[in-house]
């Protein structure tokens, strides 16, 4: 059986994926953001996903104003980077999993989530970048296939914190029951705080930042309850990206082991946050992707 | 065209990109969309107010545009990814519309954004009822 085995977080701030493109990730300024993805570079080669879903949003690349999604999965066998106004990135084509795709989609739409369906899909720096800060530049071919997941946070209202993390227990459900081996990571995309329009551009907010890292890790059920008033006040109209991580909490088990976490201010004009975050090991055999310093790591958080 | 009120109108200096604002701003929106094809670029940059005529927009639309006022292209709903489009069409870094924005230069903005960005404290809300002191207050009422 299918199985969700880790979830992850990242920003995707289009600078980064410039920086990477014209080759400027050693210079100071990105070296710190940079340096705070090596980590997860390893644990990502280690832990060899057989497969990505990748919760992103869409920046006016494949959806403009005429069709807007609350929620598009990509279903395609690929997905060619968009032109964003400066020509593609140079990044290879995303491979979809066709057939998981379409086993989430029927699975998570009688469960009463509406999905909207993409045979056909370009993706930007949303998904792209976050690719790139996880799996390395991957200039030969990206390591494992990506299901991309489209949130729309453009057009408000995006899905509330709640509806997302409810996407998440029955994307979670969905994997679950498809009957192929496979260990699947789920990426959420966007945030941390950043308002990049408006006399108001430049806002960031640590303090609430790394809160909602804790409560990630230790207590997302309180994240669910967040308005998006709230949220585009404490965190940046563009802020409200957030929610999209809670696609990837919901996926999750309740208790989990933090694995990493990394906070940079800024990128751009953005808040960097990045977080790893691992199901426990089933106890009754199986393959598992336990490592013993998560272990540990958990171990000594929960005695504080 | 009058706009109802919203709750989060009182964030200051932000234009929430909701549909009432996106169906005022469509043509400006898909003009912005159509600067991701290279032979559109270069026809608007050939002729701009020309170019700008295909497109639904209002006279004070079509003039924000031309004087690249990116904060009345908000407020006449225009979206910031759509918009950026534009700026990258000039040939414009994203921190240079930023600063255009904020009122601010590039350099002075690149300096706050360096030094931990644009605080909360102070830019919760226009009314004030959002900042904590007051929020202190009203709980203990």
């Amino acid at each position: 059986m299918a199985r969700i085995i880790a979830g992850a977080t990242s920003s995707h701030v289009p600078a980064i994926g410039a920086a990477i493109d014209n080759n400027r990730t050693h210079e100071p300024y990105w070296q710190r953001v940079f340096s705070g993805f090596d980590k997860s570079k390893e644990w990502f080669a280690k832990t060899k996903p057989d497969v990505v879903i990748g919760v992103y949003n869409d920046h006016a690349s494949a959806f403009s104003v005429e069709i807007v999604p609350t929620f598009a999965l990509g279903c395609a066998a690929e997905f060619p980077p968009a032109d964003e106004g400066w020509g593609p990135r140079k990044v290879p084509v995303v491979k979809g999993y066709p057939d998981l795709a379409a086993h989430i989609a029927q699975s998570v739409i009688l469960d009463e989530f509406d999905l909207t369906i993409c045979n056909k899909m370009e993706v930007d720096h949303g998904l792209t970048v976050p690719m790139n800060l996880m799996m390395g530049t991957s200039n030969g071919g990206w390591p494992c296939p990506v299901i991309p997941l489209a949130v729309n946070v453009v057009l408000y209202p995006p899905p509330t914190a709640h509806r997302c993390f409810m996407l998440g227990r029955a994307i979670r459900k969905a994997v679950d029951s498809y009957p192929q081996d496979l260990r699947v990571v789920i990426f959420g995309t966007g945030g941390m705080s950043h308002q990049i329009s408006g006399p108001r551009a430049g806002l960031i907010n640590s303090k609430f930042d790394k809160s909602f890292l804790d409560n990630l890790a230790r207590d997302p059920k309180k994240l669910t309850k967040i308005k998006h008033v709230d949220l585009m006040r404490e965190a940046g109209l563009e802020g409200i990206e957030l929610v999209m991580w809670l696609v990837m909490r919901g996926a999750l088990d309740d208790k989990v082991n933090e694995v990493y976490r990394f906070y940079t201010v800024p990128a751009s004009n953005t808040a960097v946050g990045h977080i790893i975050l691992e199901n426990k090991p089933k106890s009754a055999g199986g393959k598992s992707s336990k490592s013993k310093a998560s272990k540990k790591k958990a171990k000594g958080k929960k005695k504080k | 065209m009058t706009r109802t009120e919203k709750e989060y109108d009182d964030i200051p200096g932000s234009f929430v990109f909701d549909q009432e604002r996106s169906r005022r701003g469509y043509g400006i929106n898909m003009f912005c969309m159509s600067l991701m094809k290279d032979e559109n670029r270069k026809a608007f940059k050939a002729n701009e107010a020309e170019y700008l005529k295909k497109f639904p927009l209002t006279p004070e639309q079509t003039q924000a545009i031309l004087k690249r006022d990116y904060n009345r292209m908000l407020e006449l709903g225009g979206n910031i990814y759509f918009t950026a489009k534009l700026g990258a069409t000039d040939g414009h870094s994203f921190q240079h519309l930023a600063a255009v924005m904020t009122g601010s230069t590039q350099e002075d903005y690149a300096k706050m954004m360096l030094a931990g960005g644009r605080s909360v404290e102070g830019n919760r809300s226009k009314s004030g009822k959002h900042d904590p002191k007051s929020k202190a207050k009203a709980r203990k009422r």
